[in-house]
């Protein structure tokens, strides 16, 4: 991989400020255009793009499957949990207005939760499922760019 | 608690299953996850009864989704319907889970199994959302967990038989069309009507009346579905899929994926497309109506030749839903109570019937008939139970195959058309012929020498016993499953806003 500075440079500079808007998007999700979804693919494909220039294994030692599935399951958890803290805080299912006093506040907080869970699940999926078809071929020598 | 609870059993109904799947996932254990998912499963049963007790008596139970109202917000309606078919996928789950431990531990290696089931309460949760919701949109969502699901139990089926990965490719590329077919119908429904809540549809389309965007709508909701619940010319991915799946997986969805459908398809046809009776009608009859009578004995006809067990059945399955579509598409009450009562009784009978067919494997390791000779001196109550499920899938008096085919025969005759009536009974023989050819194999020809078989264990020969139980049960006192029917098919009727009576 030293031999190829041009593709090691662009990407030291484009992953991070791709991850920074990632986090952008994902919080500005509630009052503006953006949420969860479009922040979970933008974030994976910081990753994608990592693994692209860096080789498939050196993305499952930052981010090893296992690790990987779990933290999608943990989003699904924050989603369908949110729902459950609000049953039982006497509201209907995903009621928000039961998590606060304020009725723009509790909706903002429902949301931003929620928007939390399908983030981390998007992200985690898309790697997963990346990780899965990349791992599949046959390996890269240097010699063979 | 209890007081807590109750109101938003409808919620929980899905979202238990729905969030015991990651936890399952995270259990990385088969043993324990196998433990996680059978209580998860209890669960759902014990609210589906619920549920069921409740709406018995015609109540319409409806809850709002974040408390946002309908038809802004997402509803889920229970009624003696649903209910019917919320019981029937949850007891379902609750029975197979049991039987799944020796099976998949047979048939999946070990690292898998929690991912396995993992899937399993997905593909529940999926079936169960589908028949719960009030929503057009939100049966389509449901519609592809469940079969994304399925995709990956039936693949799973590959550590036993590379076969399996075609048969779920094919599976996943016709569910898919089907699924994109319902979803374009319900765009179309949409774009008349702004709505996509069911019972707002419903009035908003009969407003509306007859229009070429909702006849179309209506045919694509028609082959979607007709795709997923395996309508004869579209059956194509059933037999392998079935065949070549983990036999827990083949049991639970013999008992339920095509029965969910089935009810998607009463829901629509019946409550939502109310905009031209003559239309309508006309489509059920001709098309359908036929369909199902050429299923009824092509499908059969086939059985008689297939030397799988797992295969003979899913064809046999095959020739079921032509009953059912036969049901549904009399168009009289006493049609879709017979076509509601067989949801269950088909269910229970088929899923005993696989079972059998996974005991086999399980003991003998084969399902194929011609290796089967003399299984039934080796495995005496996994072969009683096959006879027992094979005279209720014939339709013999005292099993719940009799009940089914009684309302059938009624609803023809209703109608004056014996003809009909004459080949149900005569479709029915068809079915003594391939239940008989194993009878025959299994206790009448001498076993092979040097082959030794247990009787399947324990674990599994009860499961598949409460279903052989279940289906002479109800086939002696059907008051329960034949006045829920009844109550559901008049309700379907009475929901309707176009007058499906001649």
């Amino acid at each position: 991989m030293e031999h190829h500075s041009i593709l090691r440079v662009v990407s030291k500079l484009l992953i991070p400020p791709m991850l920074v808007y990632a986090l952008y998007v994902q919080f500005h999700g509630e009052y503006s255009p953006g949420g969860g979804f479009q922040a979970g693919v933008v974030f994976a494909a910081a990753f994608v793009l990592y693994s692209l220039v860096h080789g498939i294994d050196a993305l499952t030692k930052v981010a090893p499957p296992r690790i990987l599935h779990i933290l999608a399951g943990i989003g699904v958890l924050i989603f369908a949990g949110t729902g459950l803290v609000t049953i039982a805080l006497g509201d209907a299912y995903l009621g928000y207005y039961a998590l606060a006093e304020n009725p723009q506040h509790a909706q903002e907080w429902g949301i931003v939760v929620v928007e939390l869970g399908v983030g981390m699940t998007v992200a985690t999926v898309m790697l997963s499922i990346f990780i899965a078809f990349a791992s599949h071929t046959r390996k890269l020598d240097n010699k063979d760019w | 608690m209890m007081a807590l609870i109750e109101p938003h059993l409808p919620a929980l109904q899905v979202v238990i299953p729905l969030v015991a799947a990651p936890f399952c996932m995270m259990l990385g254990r088969g043993g324990l996850a196998w433990i996680f998912a059978s209580v998860v499963s209890l669960a759902t049963f014990v609210i589906s009864i619920a549920l069921f007790a409740q709406t018995y008596d015609g109540t319409i139970i409806s809850y709002h989704m974040g408390g946002w109202a309908p038809p802004i917000g997402i509803e889920y309606r229970v009624d003696i319907l649903n209910a019917f078919v919320l019981l029937i996928v949850s007891g379902s789950a609750a029975l197979v889970l049991p039987y799944a431990r020796s099976s998949v531990a047979a048939e999946i290696p070990a690292e898998r199994q929690a991912l396995f089931y993992t899937a399993f309460l997905l593909c529940v949760a999926g079936l169960l959302g589908v028949t719960i919701t009030g929503d057009a949109f939100n049966v389509f969502v449901f519609l592809e967990i469940s079969s994304l699901a399925t995709y990956a139990l039936v693949a799973s089926g590959a550590w036993a038989n590379k076969r399996a990965l075609t048969a779920a490719y094919n599976y996943l590329i016709m569910g898919t069309i089907g699924a994109t077919f319902f979803v374009i119908g319900i765009g179309m429904l949409y774009s008349v009507t702004g709505t996509l809540n069911m019972a707002d549809l419903a009035v908003r389309i009969a407003d509306h009346g007859d229009s070429s965007t909702l006849r179309m709508g209506f045919v694509l909701i028609l082959l979607g579905i007709g795709l997923k619940l395996a309508m004869f010319p579209l059956h194509l991915w059933l037999p392998n899929a079935y065949a070549y799946a983990p036999s827990a997986v083949t049991a639970f969805l013999a008992a339920t994926a095509t029965k969910v459908a089935v009810y998607v398809m009463l829901r629509f046809m019946f409550t939502v497309l109310g905009f031209d009776y003559e239309f309508q009608a006309d489509t059920l009859r001709m098309v359908v109506l036929p369909l199902a009578i050429i299923a009824m004995f092509a499908a059969s006809l086939v059985a008689i030749f297939q030397d799988d067990l797992k295969r003979m059945l899913a064809y046999s399955s095959v020739a079921q839903i032509g009953y059912i579509l036969l049901g549904l598409s009399l168009l009289n009450e006493t049609g879709i109570t017979a076509s509601i009562v067989h949801l269950f009784n088909h269910a229970v009978t088929k899923a005993a019937l696989f079972m059998v067919a996974g005991c086999f494997i399980f003991s003998a390791g084969t399902s194929s008939i011609s290796k089967l000779a003399g299984v039934g001196r080796d495995m005496p109550w996994t072969t009683a139970a096959f006879v027992a499920g094979g005279l209720s899938l014939i339709g013999l008096p005292l099993t719940v195959g009799f009940i089914s085919k009684w309302y059938l025969v009624l609803a023809t005759l209703e109608l004056g058309w014996w003809p009909v009536a004459l080949m149900i009974m005569a479709s029915s023989l068809l079915a003594i012929i391939y239940v008989w050819r194993v009878v025959e194999v299994a206790y009448l020809q001498p076993a092979p020498a040097g082959v030794t078989r247990k009787e399947a264990p324990l674990s599994m020969l009860i499961p598949t016993w409460i279903f052989v139980g279940l289906s002479v049960w109800f086939g002696v006192n059907a008051m329960l499953t034949a006045t829920a029917a009844g109550r559901a098919a008049s309700a379907l009727i009475g929901s309707s806003h176009i007058l499906w009576k001649d």
